[in-house]
């Protein structure tokens, strides 16, 4: 049997999603710009699923912009708040755990002459409200910080953040990826003090190929490409109606059971934490109190890949890091001043509500078992 | 630490013996909104609603962000509930206000000693809290003339209340207190704002939109119900009547001089509102014209248009300028919608000059010339209705 422990870096899309995804091809073909009823139909297929994502972080419908993900929605929240509000106030305040999608766009940004103030964490790889907002000054005009951090699950604090960043600096722009957290915590645009935030399909069991960006109200972006009006004209070009709709049936079908789910990983991994601190050569990268969708630990001795490969033989599919970055060494385990060695050791094991109690028990054995056979290289 | 809501009234504290009635419907339009976020108390006393969650952890900013939008409501603040004992009161004015008073420069305090057996006069509470807040945030410094918070400590009949500053309700008589009116609802930025006009002294309102199919499209009406939908953040359930229209405007063109087009084509809407409007007991009818604005919108064809009807017709928005229609439009969020560009049936066969001083006389025999009493009632017959609720 199979046991795929790497929701965070996608998940199968659901039966609703796709059904609505086929539905759509077949019935709602029309272009939603058209102004005949068979372009009116695909636009009103597609505000249904604006209304169900807005309805899932508590937004308006108006709020919510479709993109192609989730990389795509924060080039646009990033790039186009700094060239709204970045003349006279050149400055970003990030986190340095960022993912590539934030961290890499910051970085162009950086190019074009913005000041970067990267936050690290503490020397317990606590992320503390106060640092981030003691790099806030006059001159910032955004702050972007993940909720979710996704190698690793920690949760960073980003309402008590952005709450007082909105307090002391009304002016500053705050923008959250939410990718991690979308439907796995519960999130709410207005509790989070977020003006823009960025989310995807696929994470939810959705389809690839769509993403969100939700835009508060009264917020000004710069469009990164030019083209036709659809959108609120951000984000030219005829939308993607058939994804869209997957999108939307993905969160219909994901938002009843945010609480239930939540308790239900949260055990999973309280059992599967408990497990590997009782054993031999592992350490934990991941705390007890981050996100229960994700578990990071290393495998003393084993080199990622390796370990990878040798549970892969046995049908269990995990990451040793973040998909995204395809067996680079993380920058993100460095910023929580975990060791080289140590990092060059991680395994990342992400649940869903279809992640049972045997799949735990097949990874720990698995781990055993590699622990046991493959030959350790020296730590040290 | 326990939390309430304070919800002041606006005027309505002026009422005399009907006042109970209004804080009923104020209440109740409070309940409306409020239920979906869970379990409340509600006590009532001093033109005040005390608002008190049951259950710890309620979502207390989503329910003041709604209750922003309940009329008749003059004020409203988040307050931190106390013993009737000054020690309780200062310890929780330090922590319950902390955030505020670290970001703030200077602060003032006041104090309402509703319960005059309180052992401390009011003087004595500002004084003595002042001193307290002052020792805890050695920063703050009092400005009792523009302080960048006023710290408001109250003392109550069964408690004492700690909050700063408050928010601004969004005023006027609470819904349904003043009867019911029928809005006509074209799609442009004027009628919602005067809808929500007129529903902010408490009438509620109900709309009525003419569809001319195919000179006016599914997307149109489509924004109209959009704007109704909108709508009910602030007046509540609307009632939405879609009237087709299509034959009287051909009927119309065939037979009516041009330059009268418009001014009968709003008769004949008019006619055809009153009709609904008795069907739904509406007791007048509601428009967004603006003096001049346009060229039906003028005093003279006002009158003519008027001259058809028998029950009053409010516009509220009859002196006002259109940038501060648009303020107000923004406002209440119907601006977005209002601005997508679909034709709507009073832009169908604009006339290339209209009369923009027409006689009364004139008028009805222009309207003499088309047989329109048939038609009103096939248009009233085939008129559909929808209601679209406030959405949590």
């Amino acid at each position: 049997m199979a046991f795929y422990l790497d929701h965070a870096a996608t998940t199968k899309p659901c039966e609703q999603a796709i059904e609505a995804i086929t539905a759509c091809l077949r019935e709602h073909y029309g272009n939603p710009s058209s102004l005949h009823r068979v372009g009116l139909d695909a636009q009103l297929a597609m505000d249904g699923a604006r209304a169900v994502v807005a309805g899932a972080i508590g937004a308006q419908p108006e709020s919510i912009l479709f993109t192609s993900g989730a990389t795509e929605s924060s080039n646009l929240a990033l790039r186009g708040a700094a060239s709204a509000y970045g003349r006279h106030r050149p400055h970003i305040v990030t986190s340095a755990v960022e993912h590539a999608s934030v961290r890499e766009t910051i970085t162009a940004l950086e190019a074009q002459g913005f000041s970067i103030t990267r936050i690290l964490p503490d020397e317990n790889g606590v992320f503390h409200a106060a640092d981030f907002l003691d790099a806030v000054t006059d001159k910032t005009c955004l702050i972007s910080m993940m909720l979710v951090e996704n190698e690793t699950g920690r949760i960073l604090p980003v309402a008590e953040t952005f709450r007082a960043v909105k307090r002391r600096y009304p002016h500053v722009i705050t923008h959250c990826d939410i990718v991690q957290g979308f439907l796995k915590l519960p999130v709410k645009a207005s509790a989070l003090h977020a003006d823009l935030m960025s989310m995807s399909a696929h994470k939810i069991h959705g389809p690839k190929g769509v993403g969100a960006l939700y835009t508060a109200k009264g917020i000004r972006l710069i469009p990164v490409t030019t083209g036709g009006k659809q959108e609120r004209g951000l984000r030219p070009g005829t939308e993607s109606v058939p994804l869209i709709c997957g999108f939307g049936a993905a969160v219909q079908y994901m938002q009843p059971t945010i609480d239930a789910r939540f308790a239900q990983t949260q055990d999973l991994r309280r059992k599967l934490l408990a497990a590997l601190s009782s054993m031999d050569g592992i350490t934990l990268n991941s705390e007890p109190e981050g996100s229960p969708y994700i578990v990071n630990f290393s495998v003393h001795g084993i080199r990622s890949e390796i370990m990878l490969h040798y549970l892969e033989q046995r049908e269990i599919y995990v990451s040793s890091g973040s998909a995204c970055s395809k067996g680079a060494r993380s920058g993100v385990l460095s910023a929580y001043r975990i060791p080289e060695k140590q990092a060059d050791c991680a395994i990342r094991c992400s649940f869903s509500e279809e992640t049972t109690p045997e799949a735990i028990e097949a990874l720990l054995c698995g781990i055993r078992e590699g622990q046991a056979q493959l030959i350790h290289q020296n730590m040290h | 630490m326990k939390e309430v809501i304070l919800v002041k009234f606006g005027e309505m504290a002026l009422k005399g013996q009907n006042r109970y009635s209004f804080e009923d419907i104020l209440l109740k339009q409070i309940k409306y909104r409020l239920r979906p976020l869970g379990r409340f108390i509600y006590t009532s006393a001093q033109s005040t609603i005390y608002i008190e969650p049951e259950e710890e952890g309620t979502d207390l900013d989503e329910a003041v962000s709604r209750l922003r939008k309940v009329f008749g409501i003059a004020t409203i603040c988040r307050a931190c509930v106390c013993e009737k004992d000054f020690a309780d009161m200062q310890k929780k004015a330090v922590a319950y206000l902390k955030e505020t008073f670290e970001d703030a420069q200077s602060f003032k305090v006041e104090a309402k000693r509703a319960d005059k057996a309180f052992p401390m006069k009011s003087p004595e509470i500002c004084r003595e809290l002042g001193g307290t807040i002052s020792e805890a945030f050695p920063h703050l410094h009092v400005d009792v003339h523009e302080p960048d918070v006023t710290v408001v400590a109250e003392v109550r009949d069964t408690n004492a209340y700690i909050h700063a500053d408050k928010l601004k309700g969004a005023g006027g008589l609470p819904l349904g207190s003043s009867g019911k009116a029928l809005l006509l609802l074209s799609g442009g930025i004027d009628s919602p704002v005067a809808g929500y006009m007129m529903a902010k002294r408490g009438i509620q309102v109900s709309a009525i939109h003419f569809v001319s199919p195919p000179y006016t499209s599914d997307r149109a009406r489509l924004k109209v119900e959009q704007l109704c939908q909108k709508m009910t953040d602030y007046c509540g359930d609307v009632n939405f009547y879609c009237v087709p229209f299509t034959k009287i405007q051909e009927e119309l063109r065939r037979r009516c001089p041009e330059e009268y087009f418009t001014i009968l084509m709003r008769r004949l809407m008019m006619l055809i509102a009153q009709e609904i409007a008795a069907k739904e007991e509406a007791l007048a009818l509601i428009t967004g014209e603006s003096v001049g604005q346009v060229a039906s919108q003028t005093l003279h064809a006002m009158v003519c248009t008027d001259a058809v009807c028998h029950v009053p017709v409010f516009r509220p928005l009859i002196g006002m300028d259109k940038t501060e229609i648009i303020e107000i439009a923004r406002r209440i969020d119907t601006f977005d919608i209002s601005i997508q560009p679909y034709e709507d049936c009073c832009t169908v066969f604009t006339p290339r000059h209209p009369k923009i001083r027409p006689q009364l006389a004139a008028i009805e025999a222009a309207q003499a010339a088309g047989d329109f009493e048939e038609m009103i009632r096939e248009a009233v017959e085939g008129t559909e209705c929808k209601r679209f609720r406030v959405v949590f």
